[in-house]
Order: C-alpha cells, then sequence, then structure tokens
C-alpha cells in the first residue's frame, strides 16, 4: 500500500499533485533564502514573531474584504507582521526590556487579537469563513492552483529582490555598524530585510502552520552554517535544505495515511541540522572534539619531551636513558597521562625504549631541544619588552610555546639579539 | 458560578505564570519560556498514550521530562554547536512540536487531543469538567485543583530558595562564587515553567501561558524598581487581566484566552505610557536639582 502510494507520488502524474508539491518546494526554498539574512542577523525569534502577528491581519482582511484571496490575506497579513517588527524594535528602544521580553510580549499579544477575531468570525457566520483557521496549522494539501501561482510570483519577487539588494543586506547581515560607518543606509536595508522577513513568513504560513513557520527560516540556514563560512554557498545550501524538506514533507504526507505536510517539513530540515551539527567537518561536534583532542596531546607530549630535555639539563647529558620518575619530577601530571605521552611519542620515533628506561632518539633531542629554546625565548621576550617580572613569565611562555611558528621563532631571535641566558640564567639551546 | 471558576483558573495562571516570568524577563530567558510552552506537546501526546488520560501524575512528570529535555538540547546546541542562541531555540523548539503534532496524527484514534487545543485552549469548559470523587461527591472543576497544586508547587520552591533564586538571576558571578550552580537552579525554574505550562495547557493553551509569563512581569517592571514590588504588581495584574478579560470575552462573544491576552495587552500599553512620563518626571526631577 506504503509502496504504491509512493510509487504513484513519484511517478508525478497527478498534476495536482505535481502543483502542490512544487508550490511546497518553492515556499521552502524561498523561506529558507530569505531567512538566511534573518539568521546572520541574529533576528531568527523574530521571524517567529511575525508569524503569531499575521493571524490578526488575515483575520482583518477576511472580515473587510470577506473573501479568502489569498492577496488580500496576504496583504493584511503583510500590515500587521510589519507592524509587529517594529513595535519589537520600538519597546527594546524605548523602555529597558531586553529584546526576548518584547518578542514574546508582541507575539501573545497579536495572537491573542487574532484569535479574538477567529472566533468573532467564526461566531457571525460570515461565509466562506470555514478553513481560515488552515491559517493556524498550515494546509499544503489544500493548496490550490491559482495558490501556486501567487506563491510563485512572491517568491520570485523575494528572490528577485534579495538578488538586487544582496550587498546591501550582506553588509548589515554581517556588522550594521560597520555598515553604517561606510555610509550605507542600514535603515533602508533593515526595511528591506524587514519586508522580505515579513513576505517569506506570510507564504510560508500556508505551508507549515503559524507555529513552525519559524523553521522554515532559521533551521535551514542554522544547518548550512555548519558547511560553509561562505555567504554565497550558504544561501545555496539553505534553499537546498529547504527544498529538500519541501519534498519529503509532501511526500511523507501523501505516502502515510492521515499526515500533515508542515510537521514532516519541519521534521525533515532539523534533522538535516541535527546532522550537519554533529558530522559536519570543521564545524560539527564530532570534529571539534578530535581536533580539541589532538590539541591536547600535542601539548601533552610536547611538555613531556620538554620536561625530559630539562631533567638532561639537570644531570648533564642527554644520551642515556630516562627514568619515569626522573621525567615526573618536573610537573605534576597523572602517571597514565605521562605514560600515555611517552607512547604516543615512541610511536612518533621521538623516543625509545630499553629496560633503563626511554632515549631521545635524534629527531627528538632536536624537537625537545627546540621548545625550550622557544620557551626561554619567550620568557625574555616577555621580561625584556613588555616588563613582566621574571618570576611571572613562566606560565605564559608554557601557553604560547606550543604555537610558535618557525618565523616567529626566527623573528624572535632576531629581536632578541640571540641571547645566551633566559631571566632565570638557564642557558638557552641554539642547534 | 460559572464565570467564577473560569475566572479563578485565569488568575491561578495568571498568578503562577507572573511569578515566574519575572525571573525569565530577568535572565533574559522568556523566549525558553516561550518554547517550552510549545515543545511540552510531544510529552503531553505520549503520557497520554501511556495513562489514557489527561490529568494526574503522569502528564505532570512527562511534561517536566519533555521541559527539561528541550532546556537541555537547547543549551547543548549552543554550547557545544556553537549555534547562537535564538536560533538554537527555535529550531529546537519546532522541532518538537512538530514531533508532537505527527504523534497526534498517527495516534490520532487513541488521543484525545488537537492541535488547536494546545495553542489557545478551551477555558470555558472548566466549570463543566468536575473532578467527581468515587463515592458520588463533587469536588469542583479538575483545572482549579491542578493549578492550585501547582501554584503551591511554585510559591513554595520559589519562597523557600528565594536567596538563591534572587542570587542566580541577579549576580551570576557572585553565585558562582559562593558556591551556587547557576545550571541546576536555571533547571529547576524550567521545570516549574513545565509544570506549569502543561497544568494550563488544557484550560488556557501556549498562547495565554507566554501572555501570562510575559506581560505582567513586563509591566511591573515598567512601573517599578523595587523587586518585592514588582512580584505584588505583577500578581495584582495578572488577576485584574483575568477579570478583564473575561468580561470582554463575554461582552464581544469571543475566545476567553484570547481577551484575556488582549487585556495583558491593553495594561502593558497603559504601563508603557506611565513609564514614559515616569522617566520625563525623573528626568524633569534631575534638571531641577541641577
Amino acid at each position: 500500500m506504503i509502496a504504491e502510494r509512493l510509487a504513484e507520488f513519484l511517478s508525478f502524474s497527478d498534476p495536482i499533485l505535481l502543483s502542490v508539491t512544487l508550490g511546497v518546494v518553492l515556499l521552502s526554498s524561498t523561506s529558507a533564502i530569505v531567512g538566511t539574512f534573518t539568521f546572520l542577523r541574529k533576528q531568527a525569534l523574530v521571524g517567529d514573531a511575525v508569524a503569531h502577528s499575521v493571524l490578526p491581519g488575515i483575520c482583518l482582511a477576511f472580515i473587510i474584504g470577506e473573501s479568502k484571496n489569498p492577496i488580500y490575506l496576504i496583504i493584511g497579513a503583510f500590515i500587521t507582521g510589519w507592524l509587529s517588527i517594529n513595535l519589537i524594535h520600538k519597546i527594546t528602544k524605548t523602555t529597558r526590556l531586553k529584546e526576548d521580553t518584547a518578542i514574546a510580549l508582541v507575539l501573545s499579544v497579536f495572537f491573542g487579537v487574532g484569535i479574538v477575531l477567529l472566533t468573532y468570525i467564526q461566531h457571525s457566520g460570515i461565509p466562506g469563513h470555514s478553513g481560515l483557521d488552515h491559517i493556524l496549522f498550515g494546509q499544503a494539501a489544500a493548496i490550490t492552483r491559482s495558490d501556486v501561482h501567487v506563491f510563485g510570483m512572491v517568491s520570485i519577487l523575494l528572490i528577485t529582490s534579495v538578488l538586487l539588494f544582496y550587498k546591501e543586506l550582506k553588509t548589515t547581515a554581517f556588522d550594521s555598524d560597520f555598515a553604517r560607518s561606510a555610509g550605507m543606509k542600514v535603515s533602508f536595508a533593515d526595511l528591506m530585510l524587514t519586508t522580505l522577513t515579513v513576505l517569506a513568513v506570510v507564504t510560508g504560513i500556508q505551508a507549515v502552520g503559524v507555529v513552525l513557520v519559524a523553521a522554515m527560516l532559521i533551521t535551514p540556514p542554522a544547518a548550512a552554517r555548519y558547511w560553509t563560512h561562505d555567504l554565497p554557498l550558504m544561501i545555496i545550501l539553505s534553499a537546498i535544505f529547504g527544498a529538500v524538506s519541501g519534498f519529503m514533507g509532501t511526500l511523507a504526507s501523501y505516502v502515510l495515511p492521515n499526515m500533515p505536510t508542515g510537521p514532516w517539513i519541519i521534521v525533515t530540515i532539523t534533522g538535516i541540522a541535527f546532522f550537519s551539527f554533529i558530522f559536519a567537518p570543521g564545524k560539527g561536534v564530532l570534529f571539534r572534539l578530535y581536533h580539541q583532542f589532538k590539541v591536547r596531546r600535542r601539548m601533552l607530549t610536547e611538555n613531556v619531551l620538554k620536561d625530559m630535555y630539562m631533567a638532561g639539563e639537570k644531570r648533564g647529558n642527554h644520551n642515556n636513558a630516562f627514568t619515569l620518575p626522573e621525567i615526573a619530577a618536573h610537573r605534576r601530571m597523572h602517571k597514565e597521562k605521562l605514560q600515555s605521552g611517552l607512547n604516543k611519542l615512541y610511536l612518533d620515533r621521538f623516543l625509545k625504549k630499553d629496560e633503563n628506561g626511554w632515549h631521545f632518539t635524534i629527531s627528538g633531542l632536536n624537537k625537545a631541544r627546540r621548545l625550550v629554546k622557544i620557551h626561554r625565548l619567550w620568557e625574555t621576550y616577555l621580561t625584556r619588552y613588555v616588563g613582566i617580572a621574571p618570576d611571572h613569565v613562566h606560565d605564559d611562555a608554557e601557553a604560547i610555546e606550543h604555537y610558535i611558528t618557525p618565523e616567529l621563532e626566527k623573528k624572535l631571535t632576531d629581536e632578541l639579539d640571540r641571547p645566551e641566558k633566559d631571566p632565570h640564567e638557564s642557558e638557552i639551546p641554539y642547534d | 458560578m460559572d464565570a467564577f471558576f473560569v475566572i479563578l483558573t485565569g488568575s491561578l495562571v495568571a498568578v503562577t505564570c507572573g511569578i515566574l516570568g519575572i525571573f525569565l524577563m530577568l535572565r533574559r530567558m522568556v523566549m525558553i519560556g516561550d518554547a517550552i510552552s510549545h515543545s511540552v506537546l510531544p510529552g503531553i501526546v505520549i503520557a497520554f498514550l501511556i495513562s489514557g488520560s489527561r490529568d494526574g501524575l503522569a502528564m505532570l512528570i512527562a511534561a517536566v521530562i519533555t521541559g527539561l529535555l528541550t532546556t537541555f538540547i537547547i543549551q547543548f546546541i549552543h554550547e557545544k554547536g556553537k549555534l547562537q542562541a535564538d536560533a538554537s531555540i527555535g529550531v529546537t523548539f519546532t522541532w518538537l512540536f512538530a514531533i508532537g503534532i505527527i504523534l497526534i496524527s498517527v495516534f490520532a484514534d487513541y488521543v484525545d487531543l488537537d492541535q488547536e487545543c494546545v495553542l489557545y485552549g478551551e477555558i470555558a469548559y472548566v466549570p463543566i469538567d468536575l473532578w467527581i470523587l468515587p463515592s458520588g461527591i463533587i469536588m469542583g472543576p479538575r483545572s482549579v485543583y491542578m493549578l492550585g497544586t501547582v501554584l503551591l508547587i511554585v510559591v513554595i520552591t520559589i519562597l523557600f530558595f528565594f536567596k538563591e533564586f534572587y542570587m542566580v538571576t541577579f549576580d551570576q558571578d557572585f553565585a558562582v562564587s559562593t558556591g551556587l550552580s547557576v545550571t541546576l537552579w536555571h533547571y529547576i525554574l524550567m521545570a516549574l515553567i513545565s509544570l506549569t505550562t502543561v497544568a494550563s495547557f488544557e484550560s488556557v493553551g501556549a498562547i495565554l501561558v507566554v501572555a501570562f509569563l510575559v506581560a505582567p512581569p513586563a509591566s511591573a517592571y515598567l512601573l517599578s524598581d523595587d523587586f518585592k514590588t514588582i512580584i505584588i504588581l505583577t500578581v495584582f495584574i495578572g488577576i485584574i487581566v483575568a477579570i478583564s478579560g473575561y468580561f470582554l470575552a463575554v461582552y464581544i462573544n469571543s475566545s476567553i484566552s484570547g481577551s484575556m491576552t488582549v487585556m495583558a495587552g491593553i495594561i502593558f500599553a497603559i504601563a508603557w505610557l506611565l513609564a514614559f512620563r515616569r522617566r520625563n518626571f525623573q528626568k524633569s526631577l534631575k534638571i531641577i536639582k541641577f
């Protein structure tokens, strides 16, 4: 049964089904594109407020226009949605209330007014009111062909505006202060973004409803962000994510019995977001944990090498074997940690092992010497140029020594004139 | 009598939400409250499937679990995933709400719930939905008991741990330095909000919960600087909203929770105007001084 429906869906032989699918895919990707800018502007929840605030506008448009003509409804929705954003800004500007309070306030009060109007309409018996409450929860399946035309127009309008005002939107999205100081008309770009957001919300609501439409704006760019830093690529990615989830939503609601479209769109797009959040290379959680692990291990091994070198200095030679207590004498470290550091160094062939203990290999000794040199150079630099007392420079050097590149190392040596001793009168080892 | 119970229910929600809302507002976490009020939906559905009824302990436990889960996911994505706070909230609650609706659709034959009810409830049914003892004695509306219990829990918790809540709200660094766990108190606050949402969702719905969480505290905060005065004002405003909202609804023959929200908005607007005057008055005082 399900397989049959699936085959039927994928054949796209039903023209109504095809237009619904097209409509939903178009809506999802358009709101994802606009949402990218809302997201970068950190206005994600404003989208939620707009979504709730369009309800009274839609109801008023219906009461005045006495029809469900999507153009009337979009105009009505646009007016109250736009009003809500401005009210949020007004409240945060003129009172000490913070943005989250203002958003929640506007969102709930506008929605309350909408509910009052909606019940008024239902009680008053204006003909044709049934289906108006679909706006609350979205009714993608009820999208008709003429609706698709309207949404198609709005989508094209939205995408063209994004392309036309790309530069303004981009600059304000990342840094509105900079944009202002560069002489850009931030207020114009803001107005543009507000308008686009409201339009995107108004159209998105048709597919997924008031509560979920915020996700159509926020979640695709949130997912895309994990894959790229590049704005055009991010926009394209979120559009694709939006389109894919729109498609999956329509598919699920067609194939499974009694399934609403909206929630499936949201579940799909959030699935993509969670996947990106965990697995994306570079910014995903797994990758970052691995990176963190690698940095920690590098620090550990470098510290062990350095400690061994200094233990060698103490006794006057670096060639004989080092015992564990000898290495551990320099700093407090867990035995297992020290052991795992030594093992890693052994695997990387910086150390050798025999029955007497641990030995440096040639490359190990060179690396250890370099680390000690950097540490002491940095200490010298800090006392000489920054004027920090010699007994305070150790910790800082301990942190920075892992990050000094060979170029910096050379610069440091030249700048300090290749000093013989560090502030603690220890000799600085050069090759 | 019906009017009395509706107003009583509204007031109970108003007072409970108002008190919690003050802390949320001052900690800049109102939108997390909003998120929880939506995201408890899947918890409610699952509890309903397990226990087979709308009331009782199962519902409250499920609510607390989903509420805390919401908070945890938001925190996790924000901290581990480095996603900005507003987006973490938006992604999480819409996802959970969507799952809730899907669950309702899948188990439509078993679950006597719908999403309209979750969003705006039906407070008018409160007086009909009675708690009747097995012996046949009618105890009065069920919601009133449920909400009364939650109010008691909230008030007792906050009074008992007032110092902790106060410190965590006003001076996190100091709280941390005295050894308080900010995270623990954060989660306790969120658990209380989840309890409140679920206890009130049937009668007033998520939207009125959010309105009561934010509007009375915001109005009170514009009118006073003193923490205790803000609490008293919040409670007072909440009750006024419940009463006037009810009569507005009767007058225009419309949704009661919607009308209460409208009244909350009107009272906020008045407080906003008064705050303007107050600020100008203080400014003129300063001018006179210098």
